[in-house]
């Protein structure tokens, strides 16, 4: 049985692709699409890793990970953050927000596999 | 009232006018003396005391009273707006 | 000779006739013709419902009886309107710059906006009334009968109660067709006014119809009229002296205060300059009604047989002489003095019910959320409506229950004593700063009462109501109590002692409790705009908002004006305070339009409620001011000047702050362009390659697998043509380099096309709309525009919130304008927000949707180049675009 990933995102063209690419690499995929209760989802599924999209109806990316690493039980899961505004303030941000790594849309789904395998050791 | 005391001699016009809003204020006390002149025939012998007599000085009377407010309100034009404050003390 | 069908007949086409007349008059003045409407001949002419039924036949069977007394009716109102400069022009006056709806709306106004005060004048305007509607119920029944008697073929007599059933019924109907078709006063009644004066030119001519008949017909000529006069019962001038002043004086005060006057006189108003006129004209209409009284009783006495009324020598003497097309004639004077009575009384007190009495009530049982919420203009409507109806029909039942006959007749005189107990009040409210609300109460409440004991209960007969003993030892058995002799005042003509005692008592109560009692801050601050209406036309500071929330008072204020109403009278404001849109500043000057604008259509007390309720405490803060500034007009006027600096750098300073807020807000917005034309490129770009990778490098893809990415990739990529689309399209617009394809089609078809194509009212979305509007044919770049509806339709759909959605389409035309406005009922777009909404890549939240945001900025553009525009409309409950479009399109383009 693979690892739990939970894909935070909200454009469902996006959200078929990643979970393509990565259930056919043996990960359990699970997804949720708006920013309001993404922490409950966080919590509800334990995941081993959390896939972020940055802008998210109702709440943005960078404020979800304020939350989850605000949580005790998941303030060390490895978050990888998506976003398709590819400046570099944008990538500080992130990164001081707690975001384990940092991608921009458009992205290679080679790329991807790789961010997660290193992210969540098998 | 405040009365920011105004010019002492005013013009022609505005004089004229003045005196027109006096007349449009006199002429109901006229008219409630001429109306009461009726009264004082009272117990008079005729031929004072007739009701043709009474009727034909009242008709006069009412006749003058319409037309002198028509003559007054022939000069009261509609250009009361600038010194409406006279209008009223 | 079937006179009484002829009569019916003639009496048939007569109303018709009048409601054809005020029907036409309506329409014009909707279309903006008929200047005459506005002469001051009519104005004239519609004061003549002084003259009703009770002068018309009365006045002779008065002077049969008493000589030349009743002059004293005419007299009065003569010398009130020759003096028109004392008193008249100032009612008038506060009237206009008050909008005053009614004699108990200025009377409220004055003294503080009390409803109290309202109801109170109110009721006795009501118990004034009702007695003198049903006389002119019975005058026209009386007169009725008259001929019905008289024509020997008519096998049975018409019933008199249904005949005055019908006139009341027929009578309820106009008033309610024609007197309540605007709400608001200030859309005076044109059609009811234009009837008015037709009926008056009418009984003018019937009664001198009647008078040269009798003068030269009957008598022979001046001469022998004069000589008949001398020789009958009333050749003698005898005519006691305290009924000659008491009579003049009371009609003169009647005349001032009678509600129906107070209708005609002020509140239908159009022009302080026909005053001018009326004063000089109308004393000559009454000179020429009361010229041929004289004469047509004399000649009545002597001809008709012993016993005649003399009430109905008007009629009688032509139908005795033979002569029944004048008798028809004379009819239909008499038939049109009664009729313009009841209807302008009963539009006046129905007025002054709906506004005093049941909106107050309705407004406190709904709690005040009915200001909002609720649709106070058919609330308004029907309790006017239902007032009209019930006035007439309480005249029509006093009618039944007195059983008319003569203790009716005597009732003209009873009702003038009643409503003249205003006058002090009335009066002392115009020239005197120092009456107080609870002085005119209780000079109201005194006078009310002792005319009710002394006069209005007497008048049924003695013993019928209040007991004989009451009249023989008085109340509780105290002799100077006895109603016809109050405090020992014996052998006084009994009307006479009625009005001297009310008016006595009403003015020193009223005078005294004035003296002692302290008036709140709001009745000075009326007080002195009354009594200096004609020193300050504009006025001192009474509300101060800032609380105030405008968009509240708009959705308020459309509720009770009438949406296009409120658009345009909010906008002119917002205009007038330099400010862009809808919305204006809730200023001080600002709510006190307002709410004078609101009391044109719910009176003066209820509109200053509706308002108080939204903005809040504000009440207080005038009260301070008040306090602070009235007792000298210098520092008024001073702080009036700081308050309106003050209230200049504060808009000035609102007006930096919103360029401010909406240039950071743009340039937060140009800053994220990069990175917003970066994310909307990037995400269909991410699909793409993802599935592109995906199809190149998995294997074993089944075919739907295949067929589905590749699909996806497909859409994706028409939605990156699609944006790159708008953006060309939005920068060409922009640059006007557009070229317009002009075409002439129907809107309705073009709406017909866009909702097509946004998928009409499929799902459970529903599109309203009202398709016999949309008949107009247009002539513009019809793709252009399908372009915009598109949007606003899509729009609509893709983001209104409510649980069953729905899309209003209204289209409306004002002046050379087309207007479609596109409502939904979602929960609309946040204040803040309103200003933004047209910008480049703004969109509302962060909400993930199809477009990039750039629809509604190439709407914006679109629309400029088609010469009109399009807006977002607030207070509309949801989200409400207005399209605005030139109808003659031929200069549309640039």
């Amino acid at each position: 049985m693979g690892k739990k990933v939970l894909l935070i995102e909200d454009e469902p063209n996006i959200i078929e692709a990643v979970s393509f690419i990565l259930s056919r690499d043996g990960w359990e995929v699970k997804t949720h699409s708006n920013g309001h209760d993404a922490i409950m989802a966080v919590r509800e599924r334990a995941p081993d890793l959390i896939i972020l999209d940055v802008m998210l109806p109702g709440k943005s990316g960078f404020d979800i990970l304020h939350e989850i690493r605000a949580d005790e039980d998941h303030a060390e899961t490895p978050v990888l953050m998506l976003t398709a505004r590819g400046q570099l303030k944008d990538r500080e941000m992130a990164e001081r927000a707690g975001a384990s790594r940092y991608m921009t849309k458009p992205f290679s789904n080679a790329e991807v596999l790789d961010a997660v395998r290193s992210l969540v050791p098998q | 009232m405040k009365s920011k005391s105004g010019p002492v001699f005013l013009e022609r016009r505005t004089y004229r006018r003045r005196r027109m809003i006096d007349a449009a204020r006199l002429l109901p006390v006229l008219g409630i003396i001429l109306v009461s002149i009726p009264l004082l025939w009272n117990g008079t012998p005729d031929p004072h005391t007739r009701t043709t007599y009474a009727m034909f000085y009242l008709f006069v009377v009412w006749i003058i009273l319409v037309a002198l407010s028509a003559i007054i309100s022939r000069y009261l034009g509609p250009n009361e707006s600038d010194e409406q404050s006279l209008g009223d003390r | 000779m079937a006179t009484l069908n002829v009569l019916i007949l003639v009496c048939l086409s007569y109303v018709v006739f009048l409601f054809a007349i005020a029907f036409a008059a309506d329409r014009a003045a909707l279309h903006g013709r008929g200047t005459w409407l506005h002469s001051p001949l009519i104005y004239t002419l519609s004061l003549s419902i002084y003259c009703t039924a009770w002068t018309f036949y009365g006045a002779v069977g008065f002077a049969a009886r008493s000589g030349l007394e009743y002059l004293t009716i005419y007299l009065g109102p003569t010398l009130v309107m020759i003096g028109w400069w004392w008193t008249l022009r100032k009612m008038v006056r506060i009237g206009r710059s008050q909008r005053i709806t009614s004699i108990a709306d200025l009377i409220s106004s004055r003294y503080g906006k009390s409803n109290t005060l309202a109801v109170f004048v109110t009721i006795l305007a009501v118990v004034g009334t009702t007695p003198y509607i049903a006389l002119q119920l019975q005058s026209v029944t009386l007169s009725f009968a008259t001929f019905a008697e008289a024509d020997l073929t008519s096998t049975s007599l018409p019933n008199r109660q249904s005949t005055a059933f019908l006139v009341a019924v027929g009578l309820a109907l106009f008033t309610i067709l024609f007197g309540t078709r605007n709400l608001d006063v200030n859309e005076r009644h044109h059609g009811v006014v234009m009837a008015i004066a037709l009926e008056a030119v009418v009984k003018l001519f019937a009664l001198l119809a009647v008078g040269v008949f009798v003068v030269w017909g009957l008598a022979g000529g001046v001469e022998q009229t004069l000589e008949r006069i001398n020789a009958s019962e009333i050749a003698r001038w005898e005519v006691p002296t305290s009924r000659w002043i008491g009579l003049t004086m009371l009609s003169a005060a009647a005349f001032l205060c009678l509600p129906r006057m107070f209708q005609v006189m002020v509140v239908e108003n159009e022009n302080e300059g026909h005053l001018r006129t009326a004063a000089w004209a109308f004393p000559a209409y009454l000179m020429l009604m009361s010229l041929f009284v004289v004469p047509i009783a004399a000649v009545g006495l002597d001809v008709l047989p012993q016993g005649s009324n003399p009430d109905l020598f008007v009629l009688t003497l032509p139908l005795n002489a033979g002569r029944d097309g004048l008798a028809i004639l004379s009819f239909l004077g008499g038939f049109s003095s009664a009729t313009s009575m009841v209807i302008v009384a009963a539009i006046a007190l129905s007025t002054m019910v709906s506004n005093h009495v049941v909106m107050p009530i309705w407004l406190h049982l709904t709690g005040g959320t009915a200001v909002v919420s609720g649709d106070v203009r058919n609330v308004a409507l029907l309790a006017r409506r239902l007032s009209i109806a019930g006035i007439v029909l309480l005249g029509y039942l006093y009618l039944q229950l007195s059983g008319g006959g003569t203790a009716l007749a005597a009732i003209g005189l009873v009702s003038f004593a009643g409503v003249a107990q205003f006058l002090p009040a009335l009066m002392g409210g115009l020239v005197w700063r120092g009456a107080t609300r609870l002085g005119a109460l209780c000079g109201l409440g005194v006078g009310f009462a002792v005319w009710m004991y002394c006069l209005f209960l007497p008048s049924f007969g003695s013993s019928s109501i209040l007991p004989q003993t009451l009249f023989d030892h008085g109340l509780f058995g105290m002799s100077w109590l006895r109603p016809q002799a109050l405090f020992g005042v014996e052998g006084m003509d009994q009307v006479v002692h009625a009005v001297m005692w009310s008016m006595l008592l009403n003015t020193a109560s009223f005078v005294f409790v004035s003296l002692v009692s302290f008036p709140k801050p709001v009745e000075r601050l009326q007080g002195a705009q009354f009594v200096n209406v004609f020193q300050h036309s504009a006025t001192a500071g009474s509300w101060s908002g800032g609380l105030a929330q405008s968009e509240d008072l708009m959705i308020m204020s459309q509720r009770i004006l009438g949406a296009p109403e409120a658009q345009a009278f909010f906008a002119a404001a917002a205009q007038r305070q330099g400010l862009a849109g809808y919305l204006p500043e809730p200023s001080p000057d600002f709510l006190q339009e307002l709410e004078r604008e609101l009391s044109g259509s719910v009176g003066a007390a209820t509109a200053h409620a509706m308002i108080s309720q939204i903005v809040g405490g504000a009440t207080v803060s005038v009260e301070d001011l008040m306090a602070v500034a009235d007792e000298t007009a210098q520092i008024m006027e001073y702080s009036n000047q700081l308050e309106a600096k003050s209230q200049e750098q504060a808009r000035t300073a609102r007006q930096l702050r919103e360029a401010n807020e909406k240039l950071t807000q743009l340039s937060v917005q140009k800053d994220g362009f990069l990175s917003q034309i970066s994310h909307e490129l990037r995400t269909p770009m991410t699909s793409i390659r993802a599935f592109s990778e995906i199809l190149r490098d998995t294997e074993d893809l089944s075919p739907e697998e295949q067929s589905k990415y590749s699909s996806i990739i497909h859409d994706e990529a028409i939605r990156l043509t699609r944006l790159l689309d708008d953006l060309l399209d939005l920068s060409v617009l922009e640059n006007g380099q557009v070229v317009l394809n002009e075409h002439k089609g129907c809107l309705e078809d073009l709406l017909d096309r866009a909702v097509a194509i946004t998928g009409g009212g499929a799902g459970n979305f529903a599109i309203r709309r009202e398709k016999s509007a949309e008949q107009v044919v247009l002539l513009t770049d019809l793709d252009r525009l399908a372009q915009v509806f598109i949007n606003l339709i899509a729009n609509a759909r893709k983001y209104c919130d409510a649980d069953r959605p729905e899309l209003t389409i209204k289209t409306s035309q004002k002046a050379d304008r087309l207007l479609v406005d596109f409502t939904d009922n979602g929960s609309g777009i946040p204040t803040d927000q309103q200003t933004v909404i047209f910008e480049k890549f703004s969109r509302i939240g962060q909400t993930k949707a199809g477009g990039a945001g750039l629809g509604l900025a190439i709407c914006r553009e679109i629309m400029a180049r088609l010469g009109g525009g399009i807006d977002y409309l607030p207070g509309q409950r949801g989200a409400s675009f207005r399209v605005t479009l030139p109808l003659n399109s031929q200069n549309a383009t640039q």
